[in-house]
C-alpha cells in the first residue's frame, strides 16, 4: 500500500513535470543547443572526425536545424546512440532529434510515439558476395550463410525475403558494421547483408573491392529519416520543413556558394519565400524569417550535403539514384513554400 | 702386513683422483634443457610443439609488424605505402591517439586532466606506500573535490559547497558525542543531506552569482576515451571499498534490520547482470525523473558501477571476516573494546589482510568492466576505436585499435596485480 502511494505520487509528480516544461522549441532556444541523437559511427553518416568534430549526411540534418533555430550551425550537442538505447533517448527528452539513418515504418511511427519529419536518404537491403562464388543473383542463395546485423529492420527483411523465395539460410549474428566486415572478409559468412548504402561504403573499404559483388536484387524499402517526439507539432513542422528548405534549395538552384545573391532577392517569388525576402514563412515556424537561409548556409542544399559526405566524390561513392530530385527521376521532393 | 699384497696385486694408487668434470649431459645447459624441456617422452613432444607455436607466431607476426606504418592519414594511404605487404598500420593511432585518451575533451583544456591525473597519484601515494610523508592524507582527502572540479570545471562554490555538506556533518558529529553512537552517526548524515538537498543549490546559485569565480565548466558528454574508463573506475574503486567494509558488517550484524537490508542488497546486485545495471541507469531512470532533470549520465553510471563492485567487495570482506579465529573476536570483547573499536584495532586490520588478493581482482574487474559502458552509447575507448573505424579514413582497420587498448589495460591491471604482491609481502599475509 505505502509503495503504490510512494509510485503514484512520483507518477503525478512526473505528470505535473511535462505538463510544467514548456515547447521544445522554447527548451532549445533557452538551452542555446541542440540535443541531436546519432549513431556512435555509421561511415558517411555520422561519425566523428579527428579532430572530433561530427561528419557525416545525418550529422548535417542537425546542423541545419540548429542553424535554423539557434542561428548557429555549431550549437550542437551530438548524443552517440546506440541501435537499442536511440528511441529511450529521444522519448525520455534526452534528445530533441533523432537523425541516426533509421527507417520509417508503421510501428515506429504510430506505436513507438513518434514522428518522423521526412525521409532524407532512401535506402534499400542487398547482399555483398565475394566474387569467387560466382553468384549472380540473391534468388541463388538457397543454403548460404548470412552475416546480420542483429535488433534491426533487415534481420526480418532477410527471413521475408528467404522465406517467400522458399529457401534456406544459416545466420551468422553479428553486433555492429565493423564486425560484420572482419567477419565477412574471415569468411565466416558467404553473404552480407545490409542497407545498399553500408554495403557500397563498405566494399569501398576493402583492400581490393572487386573482388566483391553487390547483387543486383534490393529487398527491402528502407527510407532512412529523422524523427522527433510525438506531440509537439510546432517542433515537427520545424524540423520537417528545414529538411524541405534543403530539399527545395536544390530545386530552385540555390546553392552556398549564391546564397548571398540570391538572399538580396530575385525574380522568383518561391525563392524569395525560401530566403525570407518575401512573406512571412518563418514567423508562421515561431522562427526567424532567414531560418531556411541559416540551415543552407550552414552546409550546403540537399544536393551539396550528399556530394560532399556519401555521393560519388567520396570513397563511399553513391550514386544519387533513387535519391535524386524528382525532376531527375528519383524520389526526393519537398512541397511548395507557400 | 703391509706388504702383504705386495706381491698379489701390482698395483696400489696411494693418492686421490683429481676431481673430474660431470658427465656432458648432467651439467650446463645440456643439463638444464634436460631436465626442464625433455624430461621424458611427454615433455619432450610438449616442448616441440611448443617450439613450433612460438616460431609459427613469429614467423607469421614478425613482418605484420616489422612493416609497421606510422605516418599516414588513411587507411588507404598505409596500403599504398605497403605496396602488398602485411603490415601494422598504426598511423591510425598516431593521428587518432588524442581522441582516444581524451574523447571530446576541449583541447586546449586537456592540461585539466592531465593535472587530475598527475595529483591523483599523489593523492594516493600516502595511502599506498608507506613511505610517503603522512601529512600528504590531508590532500588525499580533499583531492576528490580538486579532481571533480579540474575535471568537470565550472564555479568554484559547487565542490566547495558540496564539500561544507562533510564539514556539516563532521560538526554534528562532534556536537552529538554526548550521545550514542547511533545517534550521533545519524544525526550527522542527516545534517549533511539536509544541506545537500535543500541548501546547497540556493547557497551555489547565490554564490556564483555574486562571486563568479571559476574555470570552463566541460559537460559530461565531452568526456571519452580512457579519461571515461578511469574516472568511472577510479570513483568506482576509491567508493566500493568502504562501502563494501560497512556492507559486509551489515551482513554480520546482529540488529536483523540491518542484517536484512545488506543481504537483500548483496543478493540483488549480484544476482543482475552489469550491463542491466547500465541499461537502467541510461534508460529506466530518465523515465521516473521528471522531465527537464538534468542527472548526469557519467554519474549514473559511477553510482551503477559503484553499487554493483560494492556488493562483490562485501562478499570477498566476508569471506576475511570468516577466516577469523572466533577468539579474536572474543579477545577484543575481553579487552573492553566497543564494536567499533574492536573492528577498526583488531579485527578488519586482518580480515583486510586476508582479503587483499581477493580486493584487488574486485578493482581489476571493475576497472575492466568500465568498457562495457559502450553500450549506452559512451565513447570509451572501445566505442571511441569503432567511431574511428566508421569514417571512411579508417574503415577496416582493426587489430591495431584493440591493441593499443589492450596494451594501455594491461599496464593498469598489471600494476595493480604487482602492487597486490607487494603489499601481501609487507603485511606478511602467510602468519609466519
Amino acid at each position: 500500500m505505502k509503495q503504490s502511494v510512494f509510485l503514484g505520487t512520483l507518477a503525478a509528480a512526473a505528470v505535473a513535470g511535462s505538463f510544467a516544461s514548456a515547447t521544445t522549441l522554447e527548451d532549445v532556444q533557452a538551452a542555446g543547443t541542440l540535443n541531436c541523437g546519432v549513431s556512435t559511427g555509421v561511415n558517411g553518416f555520422s561519425a566523428p572526425d579527428a579532430n572530433g568534430v561530427w561528419q557525416g549526411f545525418d550529422v548535417a540534418v542537425c546542423r541545419a536545424v540548429a542553424a535554423a533555430v539557434l542561428g548557429d550551425p555549431m550549437a550542437v550537442n551530438f548524443v552517440p546512440t546506440t541501435g537499442q538505447t536511440r528511441f529511450t533517448a529521444l522519448a525520455s527528452g534526452e534528445i530533441d532529434l533523432l537523425a541516426r539513418n533509421t527507417t520509417w515504418t508503421f510501428s515506429r511511427d504510430v506505436d513507438l510515439g513518434f514522428t518522423f519529419v521526412g525521409v532524407n536518404y532512401y535506402d534499400g537491403q542487398g547482399f555483398m558476395v565475394p566474387r569467387e562464388l560466382g553468384v549472380s543473383s540473391a534468388t541463388e542463395l538457397d543454403g548460404a550463410t548470412v552475416c546480420i546485423q542483429t535488433g534491426t529492420t533487415t534481420e526480418l527483411n532477410l527471413a521475408d525475403y528467404f522465406r517467400v523465395n522458399n529457401m534456406s539460410y544459416e545466420p551468422v549474428p553479428i553486433e555492429t558494421n565493423a564486425e560484420a566486415q572482419q567477419q565477412y572478409l574471415a569468411g565466416a559468412c558467404d553473404v552480407y547483408t545490409t542497407d545498399a548504402s553500408g554495403l557500397a561504403a563498405t566494399r569501398a573499404s576493402f583492400e581490393t573491392p572487386g573482388d566483391h559483388v553487390i547483387l543486383p536484387e534490393i529487398i527491402s524499402k528502407e527510407p532512412l529519416g529523422p524523427l522527433v517526439r510525438q506531440g509537439d507539432d510546432q517542433w515537427a513542422d520545424i524540423n520537417r520543413w528545414v529538411l524541405n528548405a534543403l530539399i527545395a534549395a536544390e530545386e530552385l538552384g540555390v546553392t552556398s556558394a549564391n546564397l548571398e545573391q540570391m538572399a538580396a532577392g530575385t525574380d522568383n517569388p518561391e525563392i524569395n519565400r525560401l530566403l525570407g525576402t518575401e512573406g512571412d514563412l518563418g514567423a508562421m515556424l515561431g522562427l526567424s524569417s532567414e531560418f531556411a537561409r541559416n540551415a543552407i548556409a550552414a552546409g550546403g542544399n540537399y544536393g551539396e550535403i550528399f556530394a560532399a559526405t556519401i555521393g560519388e566524390a567520396t570513397p563511399i561513392g553513391l550514386a544519387r539514384g533513387l535519391n535524386a530530385q524528382w525532376t531527375q527521376g528519383g524520389l526526393i521532393y519537398a512541397p511548395p513554400f507557400r | 702386513m703391509s706388504d702383504t699384497h705386495a706381491q698379489t696385486v701390482p698395483f696400489v694408487r696411494d693418492t686421490m683422483l683429481p676431481e673430474a668434470e660431470p658427465p656432458a649431459s648432467e651439467m650446463g645447459a645440456t643439463k638444464w634443457v634436460r631436465e626442464n624441456l625433455f624430461n621424458g617422452w611427454v615433455s619432450a613432444i610438449l616442448t616441440l610443439l611448443s617450439i613450433a607455436a612460438v616460431a609459427f607466431l613469429v614467423y607469421e607476426l614478425f613482418p605484420w609488424f616489422a612493416n609497421s606504418v606510422w605516418n599516414a592519414n588513411s587507411l588507404t594511404e598505409c596500403r599504398e605505402i605497403l605496396d602488398g605487404a602485411t603490415g601494422a598500420c598504426w598511423a591510425v593511432i598516431r593521428v587518432n591517439w588524442l581522441q582516444l585518451i581524451f574523447g571530446f575533451y576541449p583541447p586546449e583544456l586537456y592540461w585539466r586532466p592531465i593535472l587530475a591525473f598527475v595529483l591523483l597519484l599523489v593523492a594516493v601515494a600516502p595511502v599506498l606506500f608507506p613511505a610517503a610523508p603522512k601529512n600528504l592524507l590531508y590532500f588525499s582527502a580533499v583531492y576528490p573535490f580538486i579532481g571533480v572540479w579540474l575535471l568537470w570545471g565550472g564555479p568554484i562554490w559547487g565542490v566547495l559547497v558540496a564539500a561544507m555538506g562533510f564539514v556539516i556533518g563532521y560538526l554534528v558529529l562532534r556536537l552529538l558525542s554526548a550521545f550514542g553512537a547511533l545517534i550521533q552517526t545519524g544525526g550527522a548524515v542527516i545534517a549533511a543531506l539536509i544541506w545537500w538537498i535543500f541548501f546547497a543549490g540556493m547557497v551555489i546559485d547565490t554564490l556564483s552569482t555574486a562571486l563568479p569565480i571559476g574555470i570552463e565548466a566541460v559537460p559530461s558528454r565531452e568526456f571519452g576515451g580512457f579519461m571515461i574508463s578511469i574516472v568511472i573506475g577510479v570513483s568506482g574503486i576509491a567508493l566500493s571499498l568502504p562501502l563494501g567494509i560497512l556492507l559486509a558488517l551489515g551482513r554480520q550484524s546482529n540488529m536483523p534490520l540491518i542484517k536484512g537490508v545488506s543481504v537483500v542488497f548483496i543478493e540483488f546486485i549480484r544476482g543482475v547482470p552489469l550491463i542491466t545495471l547500465l541499461f537502467t541507469a541510461s534508460l529506466l531512470l530518465n523515465y521516473f525523473l521528471p522531465p527537464g532533470t538534468n542527472f548526469d549520465l557519467i554519474l549514473r553510471v559511477i553510482i551503477m558501477v559503484t553499487l554493483f563492485a560494492t556488493a562483490y567487495m562485501a562478499e570477498v570482506i566476508r569471506g576475511g571476516l570468516a577466516a577469523l579465529p572466533r577468539g579474536q573476536y572474543e579477545g577484543a570483547d575481553a579487552l573492553g573494546l566497543d564494536y567499533w573499536k574492536a573492528q577498526r584495532l583488531i579485527i578488519m586490520p586482518q580480515a583486510l589482510k586476508i582479503s587483499i588478493p581477493g580486493i584487488v581482482n574486485t578493482f581489476i574487474g571493475l576497472f575492466k568492466d568500465t568498457t562495457l559502458v559502450v553500450f549506452i552509447g559512451l565513447l570509451d575507448p572501445i566505442g571511441r576505436a569503432s567511431a574511428i573505424r566508421a569514417t571512411s579514413d579508417w574503415q577496416g582497420i582493426y587489430w591495431e585499435l584493440f591493441i593499443f587498448i589492450g596494451a594501455i589495460f594491461w599496464v593498469f591491471c598489471f600494476s595493480m596485480s604487482r602492487y597486490s604482491m607487494y603489499l601481501e609481502r609487507r603485511l606478511q599475509t602467510d602468519h609466519r
